[in-house]
């Protein structure tokens, strides 16, 4: 009986025994490594972003983070407080380490993304007083042109709380590095590496105890390489003529293939002092500075596009088969226009006398334009723009682009002033890039693409992937050649930007005036080069530039340096 | 005072020395930590307990049952009141901070009485039992043997020690059943222990209260016996969940840390799950000697006490356990084999009385390491470390040595 009991006894401890160690052995083997694994992260180098020459745009460059595992967030408050000193942490960077902390506790807290060699060292030696710190090698992001490219690479920084929130960002873990605005956040998923993981085994206070992985590592993947149209010789010029003391915004686009070859907003910002935190400091002093460096002038600014839009109002015109080629307006230009019981004026209060098509390019004659849109009509005018993309992103590949301004139908206006609220002297308005139109930087590259090449344009593109093209409108080479003639009349003596002619060089443009209300006047320069074969389209807009002849002269420069053509003559400021 | 030569029992002599040997490689093993602790040097010392256990065990394996039987009633007298001195002057160890198993002289502490009344209170309880003319046949006739075993009880739940309490419990019903105490018996005697475990569920308690009304009519026990124990039945079963439930939450921690003071220290069972995750990955042949990750990165509690064979199952597998727990069976039925063939009652019941406690011993430690038993800080038997224990199971194994040698032909000559 006692026998039976003692068996029983056994059986049933060997039987729980069994049943604990063979049978379910791998769910006990994973809990054990789950215990004693300590996972490691190993971020991934961002690929190399290079210009159309192999120059590099953005790199990485070796740097120390520091972290630390916590067991719970009291031991990682008691960790902080006793770092803070040798860290030199500020409260917020003890906040923002226990905000990562509660995110991903299982993961190591990044407390410094990007730690001086000078502490790395102090922590070296006191490495044995803080087990559970990790001081690792990481890539940090390095602009070697740093302000100059900063306007289309953009930065990268942190992953913030609402972008760990963002389904788009599934898979990323506090403390990782992204792309924040630019090329950097727009070819984010090509651009960030595979994260690698490093194993460390630990003890049951998670202190290392082994330095050879009790696991093989796996190697972060570095991501491929990014290659951009970007000319970087052409991009440091077009920042270089900014300077300091200009401000604005200039696009250069190859018309036949829309490769961007440089694009540019003044003033700029350091985007280096971006990478790993932005200082709070410097954040404020770009936020305080009143030429709004933060605002991206050439794809976010919008700007009425005063009489570089002529060309569009003609496009409309000729294609819907309204004025003739060598058609006179009924009323010649006196300096002005007497639309209803308003005087409209021509901004050449002198006048231009009766002109045709090509001479009112030439002259930027708005008394022929007002004319002009009166023949075509509001709606007319309205759908034109809209069919030339007027209202629409050009879809350049940055993430930050603002769409135009262009009324989507008379209704726009109905529902803005009232029904009987406004005048059909919107037409005129319109029809010289007045009114309800803005438009920005790169629309209006993205138009003179299409002007530059027989109605073909070309949607910008400044990493080399497929170029997309569209045939935007159609006209006959008759009237596609009075418009080019116009428009190289413009850079001839008595145009509008004849001062900014290059010799040996055909040139081709518009330039124009954006009232501002809020100040001095914007100028506006779009055009191309060489006029019958073009390589280059340059938009120009230079805040507070008075009138177009001055961003003419910035964007012939441009042009001239890109075409290795030049010198450029001499400036000669008109009126 | 040396009597006759015995032939030594040399199959009792083996599994218990295997045993030994086995505990302290495990010991040894146990201090084997990624970072050292004071444990590592602990084998040494524990060594040196075997050799002076087996220095007791030799001498008193020299003297005889008479002499055992004769200075039975002094040393049962000499341990309660060592017992008794404890809840004075003693000590908490480990875990166990907090209670007073320990006799200790100033900070220095000496050893733990409970351990030697173990055996002390085996040989007193068969003293009184082989003493009686018959098998107790009611409860009045079992006052004896209840106080023999409830006045050290006392003293230990009140250190308080619920480990050992649980051993002594299992002594008592184990030499009752020896001494020939009918199972009906036992029970009713057991039967309001039965209903306080059962009391968690109306449906089970109320069966085995018809159960034990049917066997209660069956038995026939005295009237007034019959209603004490439906009374208590009732108290334990009904009465005492309902008080339970009224204590509030932290009343309740209190008696649970009152009647167990290791009891899942860190929470959420941290040590228990520790321990299985420890023998689970052991999988069929262990991670080596030596090897166990979660020892050597001291994931495991109490890797050289208590938690002892959670060491053998991660480091020797499967089959490690499997022949430690086939040592402890063939040196449990050869000690039942003593107990059969021994000379004379108070022989037999002081065999079958060690044997019972240290399985009672290695049913809760065993268990507890895969979360079958709660935890109540009862070290398994040749393997946990410690000083006291070591020396009162050779002293055991002494006294085993003697009934066996002077059993009637001896054992070895029956078995070969």
């Amino acid at each position: 009986m006692s026998t039976l009991f003692l068996g029983l006894g056994f059986v049933v401890l060997v039987g729980a025994f069994f049943n604990t160690q063979v049978i379910k052995n791998k769910q006990y083997v994973m809990q054990s490594e789950e215990n004693r694994l300590r996972p490691i992260p190993l971020p991934a180098p961002r690929g190399i972003i290079y210009d159309r020459h192999g120059e590099v745009i953005a790199e990485n460059l070796p740097a120390y983070s520091v972290s630390i595992t916590a067991p719970s967030v009291d031991s990682l408050r008691s960790s902080l407080a006793l770092l803070a000193p040798t860290l030199q942490l500020a409260q917020s960077d003890i906040n923002l380490a226990i905000r990562r902390y509660r995110r991903a506790p299982t993961r190591p807290t990044v407390i410094l993304p990007d730690a001086s060699i000078d502490i790395v060292s102090v922590l070296e030696e006191h490495r044995l007083d803080f087990p559970r710190l990790i001081i690792q090698s990481v890539p940090k992001r390095y602009y070697p042109d740093g302000p100059i490219v900063a306007s289309f690479v953009g930065y990268t920084g942190e992953i913030s709380e609402s972008e760990l929130n963002d389904p788009k960002y599934a898979n990323y873990k506090p403390g990782q590095q992204i792309g924040k605005g630019g090329l950097e956040k727009q070819y984010e998923s090509i651009l960030h590496g595979k994260e690698g993981v490093r194993f460390d085994e630990v003890d049951a206070r998670g202190r290392p105890v082994r330095g050879e992985g009790p696991r093989p590592d796996l190697d972060a993947e570095g991501a491929p390489p990014l290659y951009t149209n970007i000319d970087l010789d052409l991009q440091r010029f077009t920042s270089a003529i900014f300077a300091d003391s200009l401000q604005g915004g200039a696009i250069a686009i190859d018309p036949n293939t829309g490769e961007v070859l440089a694009l540019y907003s003044a003033p700029s910002w350091d985007p280096n002092k971006f990478t790993g935190g932005i200082p709070v400091d410097y954040y404020k002093q770009l936020l305080e500075d009143k030429r709004r460096p933060l605002v991206n002038k050439t794809i976010q600014g919008r700007y009425p596009p005063g009489s570089t839009f002529k060309l569009a109002t003609s496009v409309i015109a000729l294609r819907d088969g309204l004025v003739g080629l060598k058609e006179h307006m009924p009323v010649s230009c006196s300096g002005g226009y007497q639309f209803g019981n308003r005087y409209f004026r021509c901004w050449d209060k002198r006048g231009h006398g009766s002109l045709d098509l090509e001479g009112a390019i030439k002259h930027s004659c708005d008394v022929y334009f007002y004319q002009l849109g009166l023949k075509v009509g509001l709606t007319k005018l309205i759908a034109g723009g809209i069919n030339l993309n007027m209202r629409d992103r050009t879809s350049i590949d940055l993430p930050e682009e603002n769409p135009p301004i262009w009324p989507s139908g008379r209704d726009y206006y109905d529902r803005k002033y009232g029904p009987r609220g406004w005048s059909n002297a919107e037409t005129l308005n319109l029809a010289i890039g007045q009114g309800a139109n803005s438009q920005t930087v790169a629309n209006m590259a993205r138009f003179y693409t299409a002007l530059a090449m027989q109605g073909q344009q070309a949607r910008p593109e400044i990493a080399h992937l497929v170029p997309q093209r569209k045939q935007l409108y159609n006209l006959t080479q008759q009237q596609d050649s009075v418009l080019l003639e116009g428009l190289k009349a413009v850079l001839e003596a008595g145009g509008t930007a004849g001062a900014s002619a290059i010799a040996g060089l055909t040139l081709a443009g518009k330039t124009g005036t954006a009232q501002n209300t809020g100040g001095e006047d914007h100028g506006w320069f779009v055009g191309f080069a060489p006029a019958d074969k073009p390589k280059i389209v340059v938009a120009v807009l230079l805040e507070f530039g008075l009138h177009g002849s001055r961003a003419a002269h910035i964007a012939s420069a441009i042009i001239g340096h890109y075409l290795k053509v030049g010198p450029i003559q001499a400036i000669m400021d008109e009126g | 005072m040396m009597s006759r030569p015995i032939v030594a029992d040399y199959k009792l002599l083996a599994a218990a020395g295997i045993l030994s040997v086995f505990g302290i490689a495990m010991v040894y093993s146990a201090g084997q930590t990624d970072t050292p602790t004071a444990v590592a040097g602990l084998y040494k010392s524990q060594a040196l307990w075997l050799l002076i256990g087996l220095g007791f065990a030799y001498a008193v394996g020299h003297s005889s049952v008479r002499f055992i039987e004769w200075m039975t009633t002094p040393l049962y007298a000499l341990s309660v009141f060592l017992l008794g001195l404890t809840l004075v002057i003693g000590k908490g160890a480990g875990t166990a901070a907090s209670t007073k198993s320990w006799l200790a002289i100033g900070s220095h502490r000496i050893g733990q009485p409970s351990e030697i009344a173990k055996v002390t209170v085996v040989l007193m309880l068969a003293k009184v039992l082989a003493n009686q003319r018959e098998a107790p046949k009611s409860l009045l006739d079992l006052w004896k043997p209840a106080l023999v075993v409830g006045i050290p009880w006392m003293i230990i739940m009140l250190q308080p020690d619920l480990g050992t309490g649980i051993v002594f419990i299992g002594i008592f019903f184990a030499m009752l059943y020896w001494s020939g105490v009918s199972w009906p018996l036992l029970v009713l005697i057991a039967s309001p222990a039965i209903s306080l475990i059962l009391s968690f569920s109306v449906g089970l308690w109320g069966a085995w209260f018809f159960i034990l009304l049917a066997l209660v009519l069956w038995y026939r026990p005295y009237l007034i016996e019959g209603i004490v124990l439906m009374v208590l039945n009732v108290a334990t079963g009904v009465v005492a969940p309902m008080m339970w439930e009224k204590l509030a939450p932290y009343q309740q921690n209190r008696l649970k840390t009152f009647l167990d003071p290791t009891a899942d220290v860190r929470g959420s069972g941290y040590h228990v799950i520790q321990s299985k995750v420890a023998i689970g990955s052991g999988g069929l042949f262990g991670q080596g000697f030596t090897l166990g990750t979660q020892k050597r990165l001291a994931f495991l509690p109490e890797q050289h006490t208590d938690f002892i064979f959670s060491v053998v199952g991660e480091e020797l597998g499967f089959i490690g356990v499997t022949v430690a727990l086939g040592l402890f069976l063939w040196l449990f039925l050869r000690i039942t084999q003593i107990a059969e063939r021994a000379n004379d009652s108070y022989s037999s019941l002081v065999a079958f009385g060690l044997m019972s406690g240290w399985f009672v011993h290695v049913l809760v430690n065993v268990g507890m390491t895969l979360n079958l038993m709660p935890i109540t800080g009862i070290p398994l038997p040749f393997f946990s470390y410690g000083g006291s224990f070591m020396l009162a199971s050779w002293l055991a194994i002494g006294v085993l040595m003697r009934i066996s040698g002077e059993g009637r032909g001896s054992a070895l000559s029956l078995y070969r």
